[in-house]
């Protein structure tokens, strides 16, 4: 899959999940989402496994953070290349 | 001393008989001293020819008017206690009140609001109800009330039916004349009767003044829900001690146009009944500098019971609310886990016809001494001053850590676009409990939204306290006292689920 059809399936996942009552508007590819307080650990953990159940891959422990998804744009990247790889 | 509210007007009407003791602007009514004695008189001897006197309870259903001060100040010179309720009820709440407490008697400003034949007294319907007094009273019964008992105020129970708070002359007393010595009130001030007569609040609106031979200015149910025809009257009438709810005031702040009126006769702002947010009491402070503002605070059960005067400057970078301030001289109070205790002059002795509820709602200490549990979490924070944590009710355990919904909502506060923020807490099949955040905003179409609104949460508030839902409302549903009512949230809440 692209990068830009990743991104609308972690966004409805995203408003469905932390952003209920949310406009779809209200958020973009780099809105921030753990910098900005919208995921913490437990919602990040629950993305992960959604994120690894829907596109089949895994994550490394370190790329569980802010550096890789801290945005709907890092994570289609990151989701992106991993199952390129 | 008085040893009966009754006596605080004979009293005054025989030291002033020729003031004003009471006016209603919107009716254009008023009453002197001697001529509210006269009308409360009238009232008490149509009572007493139905036999009523001490030991009865008397129904009074009329909305703000000088007649319904006649005749709470009739139905006392009688002995008797009085029941006010809220005349815009429900007919079947009012119903339910008349009947748990078994009244002899209701004074109504309705022909219809009881069955039977009224007769007229002193511009009111007076209701004989001794014969079904009987029947409704079987159950009554089981109450001894308390000897002196002056009124009974009836509060919404957290579930089901209202429950009716007695409170006696000697505990009504011991709240005014707290208020004459903390407020130095005298025969030339004016005090402002915002709440209803069925609400805590107007315990002072009406005794304080009569007991010093002040006067009485009635804040009709309408006139005091619309900020900017009620702001002309507060300068109109020369108010010079206002009390009612923080939501009025910030109303007034906000609607009231205050920069445009003379009211500089107002000396005292004493507000009670909710958390007064900071940023609105600045607001107003900034509108009104002159007048001495204090936070009051105590459940119906205990009258006021604490008082904190707020300072002349607030620091610009506080934003947390007030403290409630330090024990009222005529209480004492104690912290059980958190909880604030209170015993002493104004505090109730038990609910009508509960005696289970009343016996939950004291804790009895080694010596066997009764203490008022006010389900209110406090803070001391240093001299005995007692920072308000939050109800009890409205602790919820998230993740682990406790929340208190209060904080929650100081910390939504402070968004410059937030004018009104509730925190209510829903039990979640998922995570245990879900926190829905209500919030009102200004700034129309560039108002916060639900993504802003959770990253200026994570900044402000600890991240276990961060709102699982953003609703934005058009206004804040309030209950009839003008507070927030979190019932209705609630509910709002568990559907939107």
């Amino acid at each position: 899959m692209t990068e830009e059809e990743i991104k609308p399936i972690v966004k409805k996942y995203l408003l469905e999940e932390f952003l209920q009552g949310a406009d779809e508007d209200e958020l973009d590819d780099s809105t921030p989402l753990m910098s900005g307080g919208i995921l913490d650990s437990i919602s990040t953990t629950r993305l992960v496994a959604f994120l690894e159940e829907k596109f089949g891959v895994a994550f490394e422990a370190h790329e569980m953070g802010v550096d890789f998804l801290d945005s709907i744009g890092s994570i289609a990247e990151l989701v992106a290349e991993k199952q390129a790889a | 001393m008085s040893s009966s509210l009754a006596s605080l007007l004979s009293d005054s009407a025989a030291r002033f008989p020729a003031r004003v003791a009471v006016v209603d602007p919107s009716a254009g009514e008023s009453l002197t001293y001697a001529e509210l004695q006269e009308r409360a008189s009238e009232i008490a001897s149509a009572l007493r020819e139905l036999g009523i006197g001490p030991g009865d309870r008397v129904g009074l259903c009329t909305p703000k008017s000088v007649a319904a001060v006649a005749a709470i100040f009739g139905i006392l010179e009688t002995g008797a206690a009085y029941v006010p309720v809220d005349a815009a009820a429900p007919a079947e709440r009012n119903r339910f009140i008349f009947s748990d407490c078994g009244v002899a008697a209701l004074l109504a400003a309705d022909a219809g609001a009881d069955e039977g034949e009224p007769r007229q007294v002193a511009g009111l319907h007076l209701f004989d109800r001794r014969g079904r007094a009987a029947g409704d009273g079987a159950m009554a019964e089981t109450t001894q009330a308390p000897d002196g008992l002056a009124y009974i105020l009836y509060t919404s129970g957290s579930t089901g039916n209202p429950k009716g708070v007695m409170l006696t002359h000697a505990n009504a007393l011991s709240f005014v004349d707290w208020c004459s010595e903390a407020f130095s009130p005298d025969e030339h001030d004016r005090f402002s009767s915002h709440a209803p007569f069925h609400f805590d609040l107007s315990i002072l609106d009406l005794y304080v003044p009569i007991k010093h031979g002040a006067r009485i200015v009635l804040i009709g149910e309408a006139l005091g829900k619309n900020a900017r025809l009620l702001a002309p009257v507060i300068a109109d009438e020369k108010i010079s001690v206002w009390y009612s709810t923080p939501t009025v005031l910030r109303l007034l702040a906000e609607f009231g146009e205050l920069e445009s009126l003379d009211l500089g006769a107002l000396r005292l702002i004493l507000f009670a009944g909710e958390v007064f947010p900071v940023k609105h009491l600045r607001a107003l402070k900034a509108l009104l500098p002159t007048p001495r503002y204090w936070n009051l605070y105590g459940p119906t059960e205990t009258n006021v019971c604490t008082a904190f005067e707020i300072p002349q400057e607030i620091p610009a970078d506080r934003d947390s609310p007030f403290p409630i301030g330090p024990p009222c001289s005529n209480v004492e109070t104690m912290l059980l886990d958190g909880e604030l205790l209170v015993r002493g002059g104004p505090v109730t002795s038990g609910y009508w016809n509960l005696p289970k509820r009343t016996e939950e709602a004291f804790y009895r200490d080694s010596g066997g001494v009764r203490w008022y549990r006010t389900g209110d979490i406090v803070k001391d924070i240093g001299a005995g001053v007692l920072d308000y944590v939050g109800r009890r009710d409205r602790m919820v355990k998230r993740r682990g850590f406790r929340v208190e919904l209060g904080e929650i909502e100081a910390g939504l506060y402070r968004h410059p676009q937030v004018v009104e923020a509730a925190a209510v807490a829903v039990p979640d099949p998922e995570s245990g409990v879900s926190i829905y955040a209500f919030l009102c905003c200004e700034g129309g179409d560039k108002a916060p939204k639900t993504v802003q609104m959770k990253i200026f949460s994570a900044k402000n508030l600890l991240s276990y306290m961060v709102p699982d839902r953003f609703v934005f409302l058009e206004a804040m549903p309030k209950t009839s006292t003008a507070k927030i009512d979190y019932q209705k949230l609630s509910s709002l809440a568990t559907a939107s689920q």
